[in-house]
């Protein structure tokens, strides 16, 4: 059975397209066929996330509209052949996607894929309400700051109001994903507690994946972290994220500073 | 010219008509037959008010005085007796009701009596938390929720408002001009609190209360929040 999942969070800048590739990736690894779909229609990103960039011609608007079919769009990654993109458009904006067409295209790509996830713009406007729209599983994605647990609130209201599931009076799985989690900060208490962030969100946790150069790294050079650095730490928690979603049981471990590291740094600042 | 003008009398045109009328049958005995009488009255007062009751006597033998004293007994229990069957007339004296006779049996359209609408409990139960951005409005009565009330949810509601969790949102109670609603709550990391139109923002709110269990009333023109123990 082909599950749906969107990434979402409400606010931007949290780790949404990061995660989607990273997850993407790890599903691939571990033996399931992926499709990324990017929702963010006119601000498109997780085709450089995925190094995918200079090979899109047709686009998620093209397959909503019919102008291109669907296989014509979708991307096969170059490293793992279970992992596809179905890029969104950069020319277009949110308004060119129709909840008819959207529910068209993620109907087809159900019949193919094991796991379809989609990629949700930042805001609660249209083109994350149909992102979310014909989703089975959510991965909320927050930082442990107030801003971000608040819109994260909002979208876990979304999600269990404004979906079909919801609508036909199931449940969207929901997940909290916390992102760009520092040890040192949050030792030092300047970020919320992982505890407080799930008390006020009242929502499982699939993992805790640390603040890291690794992430950005592996942005810039267009490949996942899972698939860039697969021992790195933002690299095991995704994969171990990964494995829960597939409903392993796997101990939760939060993120500390190395302690070889926090003496380093501290020496640099010393000197 | 001579105008007389000539009064045109009209006959008094009589017509009949057929009412429906409850018969009372009294038995022996009679101070028993009361007593039971009173019960059914309990159990509906007001029921033969104003409605027609005609007292069937053949089931007794009753002397003038006797029937005389069976009517003031009825009577006293608000129910006016208009007419008499199953006697014979040299029994009847003078102020009595009249005798009545080809009484036919009928079904008695059971007027029931006006029972109070059944109401709907007045009161919202939300076993879910409430989350950011979502506004509950109910104006007929208490809202509970079982679980928080996150930042930027909204809770309005008619009577009072029960949070089992952490109220950190806004909660209106008595927005219909209900002063002794309250507001209850766990923790109360609330952004801003209101009773009938007072209300208090989280700035307001003593810091020492931050966290723990409270409730706010309206004690006059002013809104108190006191610990909840």
């Amino acid at each position: 059975m082909a599950k749906v999942l969107v990434v979402t969070s409400g606010k931007g800048g949290v780790g949404k397209t990061t995660t989607t590739a990273a997850l993407g990736a790890a599903l691939a690894q571990a033996g399931e066929k992926v499709v990324v779909v990017d929702f963010d229609v006119g601000l498109r990103n997780l085709d450089l996330v995925l190094g995918a960039e200079r090979r899109v011609v047709f686009d998620l608007i093209n397959v909503v509209q019919g102008i291109a079919k669907l296989p014509q769009a979708l991307i096969r990654d170059k490293r793992l052949e279970n992992l596809w993109l179905l890029p969104a458009s950069q020319t277009k904006d949110k308004d060119a996607l129709t909840e008819e067409g959207v529910g068209r295209v993620i109907a087809e790509l159900r019949k193919t894929f094991d796991w379809v996830l989609c990629d949700s713009p930042a805001g609660i406007e249209r083109g994350a309400m149909l992102a979310m729209r014909y989703a089975d599983e959510a991965v909320i994605v927050t930082n442990p700051e107030v801003s971000s647990v608040r819109d994260s609130d909002r979208i876990i209201g979304m999600l269990d109001s404004k979906t079909v599931r919801a609508e036909n009076g199931e449940r969207v799985e929901k997940h909290i994903l916390i992102t760009r989690y520092d040890p040192a900060r949050a030792a030092r208490g300047e970020m919320l507690s992982i505890d407080d962030v799930l008390e006020i969100l009242a929502t499982p946790l699939l993992g805790i994946v640390p603040e890291s150069q690794d992430v950005l790294r592996a942005s810039n050079v267009g490949c996942p972290v899972t698939l860039s650095n697969p021992s790195s730490t933002p690299a095991r928690a995704y994969s171990d994220a990964m494995r829960r979603l597939l409903g392993e049981q796997i101990e939760m471990l939060v993120p500390a500073e190395p302690r070889g590291l926090m003496r380093l740094l501290r020496g640099r600042r010393a000197a | 010219m001579k105008v007389s003008v000539e009064a045109t009398r009209q006959l008094i045109r009589l017509r009949g008509r057929s009412y429906v009328a409850f018969v009372f049958s009294p038995v022996v005995p009679i101070a028993g037959w009361l007593s039971d009488l009173d019960a059914t009255l309990a159990g509906s007062p007001g029921f033969f008010v104003g409605k027609p009751v005609v007292l069937d006597l053949s089931a007794v033998d009753l002397s003038p005085l006797a029937i005389t004293h069976l009517i003031k007994s009825i009577e006293a229990r608000s129910v006016r007796v208009l007419g008499l069957e199953g006697v014979e007339p040299a029994r009847l004296s003078i102020g009595m009701p009249p005798l009545l006779s080809g009484g036919r049996q009928c079904v008695v359209q059971e007027a029931e009596p006006e029972k109070p609408a059944l109401r709907e409990p007045n009161s919202l139960l939300l076993d879910v938390p409430v989350r950011s951005g979502q506004s509950i409005v109910f104006p007929d009565g208490d809202v509970t929720v079982l679980g928080a009330v996150s930042s930027g949810a909204e809770i309005v509601a008619g009577g009072s408002i029960h949070v089992y969790g952490a109220l950190r949102g806004r909660a209106m109670a008595g927005v219909n001009g209900n002063a002794s609603a309250r507001i209850y709550c766990q923790k109360i990391e609330a952004e801003l609190l209101a009773i009938d139109g007072y209300y208090q923002t989280a700035e307001q709110i003593d810091a020492t209360l931050r966290g723990k269990p409270a409730q706010a009333m309206l004690d006059g023109n002013s809104m108190k929040i006191v610990p909840l123990n």
